[in-house]
């Protein structure tokens, strides 16, 4: 049976990791591809690698790194942050990343979302929805969360889809960096409403909030950060409490 | 030892080629007939379409070349479906050397693509040497091949499935084993020596 994946995503700024990363027999916890290998060893089923590099010019080390962690990690990676056109695709992907994530510019332009996925087929098209819960219902944000687009999570979910988009990865704002777990009732609703794989993010701070998400959110992979990287959950440890809770999971 | 991998317009050949390279192996990377033709193993990658690809492997008279090889030739996820006989794909007239046709995996039912790892089960060949019995490997795919004489391992997702085909020195598997972690290894491994 196909597994539930767990997820660990590393922010990525000028080449280097972001947030400090508490490992041990790492000496350099700056570079992303000694991370990237200690994970791929803990168990770690996919790799998300977000780029919040804020200039242009500075993609050419990225485009570098990317090719490091193609060459050195044998799990498969997203990249993500900052895509907008066809040609950054193409040389992500030339460069290995298995597949890239789209989020802004999808709104901005759905028709490159077809444009993209026609060219490098939907499996390699990953659409990441940023929403928040206001007004009774949940929005789709862009610009790292700073514009509300208006457009309701569920429709836009949808719409993505039908453009060609492989797989969602879907973060609540509210419950980013809570700790108190992943939003259930939109993660559910957008599973149930779309026929493409959903990656629930944001809120995780338990080993349970891994088991309610899978169970009653329907989310088909899980992704988190700060916990992994500090090491306040164990990857081969919320594993097996997993996979002794009746979910499908590799070990 | 000569490897060679066939360079054609589907991607994930950078990521085949750095996989053989932790193994030990420098493929050439290459569309050329005489290069492929004198390789000892060639790999067959591909992420893509069907239908386009289908089409540049004809217009560089690859599909031809690829049909006159005798030394083992191992087709990764596209790679592998386009060595059958039809896509539904794009409506796609493949390789021909699988007697098999590539169907959608049906979309009321599952989540389509598949994304993950599965496991593999049923193994045979040689090709999984060292491999047990429902270990996982990493797939991402819409379309699937059938259960046949050819299966060499199979994978469940809503129905059983073809995660690996095989007849004389052709190979074929679904997954990718060059993103599938130490088994995966072990498998591009073996077929290294096969």
């Amino acid at each position: 049976m196909l597994s539930k994946r767990i997820i660990s995503c590393l922010d990525i700024k000028d080449g280097r990791t972001v947030k400090g990363v508490n490992f041990e027999n790492i000496i350099d916890a700056g570079d992303p591809v000694e991370l990237a290998i200690a994970y791929a060893q803990q168990g770690i089923d996919e790799l998300v690698f977000l780029d919040i590099t804020a200039s242009n010019e500075k993609r050419k080390i990225l485009v570098d790194l990317v090719s490091r962690i193609s060459r050195q990690v044998n799990i498969p990676f997203t990249v993500g942050g900052g895509i907008s056109s066809v040609e950054d695709v193409s040389v992500l992907l030339n460069s290995g990343a298995d597949k890239v994530s789209i989020n802004s510019a999808a709104v901005k332009d759905p028709g490159l979302l077809k444009k993209m996925a026609g060219q490098f087929g939907s499996q390699c098209i990953v659409v990441a929805i940023d929403t928040k819960f206001e007004n009774n219902d949940w929005w789709v944000y862009i610009n790292g969360g700073q514009i509300n687009t208006g457009i309701k999570a569920v429709d836009w979910a949808k719409k993505i889809t039908e453009l060609g988009a492989g797989e969602i990865l879907l973060t609540s704002m509210n419950n980013d960096g809570t700790k108190k777990g992943f939003a259930v009732n939109i993660t559910k609703q957008i599973s149930e409403a779309v026929n493409i794989p959903v990656i629930a993010s944001g809120g995780a701070g338990t080993m349970q909030h891994f088991k309610e998400i899978f169970i009653s959110g329907k989310a088909d992979a899980a992704l988190a950060a700060s916990i992994f990287h500090y090491k306040e959950i164990e990857v081969l440890e919320l594993k097996k409490y997993l996979k002794n809770n009746n979910l499908e999971i590799r070990i | 030892m000569k490897t060679v991998i066939i360079k054609y317009n589907a991607g994930n050949v950078s990521s085949v080629s750095f996989a053989l390279e932790r193994i030990g192996i420098n493929a050439l990377i290459s569309e050329n007939a005489e290069e492929i033709k004198s390789a000892d193993k060639i790999i067959f990658p591909g992420v893509g379409e069907a239908g386009s690809a289908m089409n540049y492997l004809r217009q560089n008279k690859l599909d031809e070349v690829i049909h006159s090889l005798t030394q083992p030739i191992l087709g990764i996820c596209l790679g592998m479906q386009l060595m059958c006989n039809y896509s539904e794909e794009g409506k796609t007239n493949c390789l021909g050397i699988f007697d098999q046709n590539v169907k959608l995996f049906p979309l009321s039912e599952l989540k389509v693509p598949q994304v993950g790892w599965n496991t593999i089960t049923d193994l045979k060949t040689n090709l999984f040497s060292g491999i047990i019995e429902n270990e996982y490997q990493y797939l991402v795919h819409s379309y699937y091949v059938e259960l046949s004489a050819y299966t060499i391992a199979q994978t469940n997702y809503g129905i059983s499935f073809s995660s690996a085909l095989n007849k004389n020195n052709f190979y074929g598997v679904q997954f990718h084993p060059e993103r599938s972690g130490a088994a995966g290894q072990k498998i591009l491994e073996n077929f290294i020596k096969l």
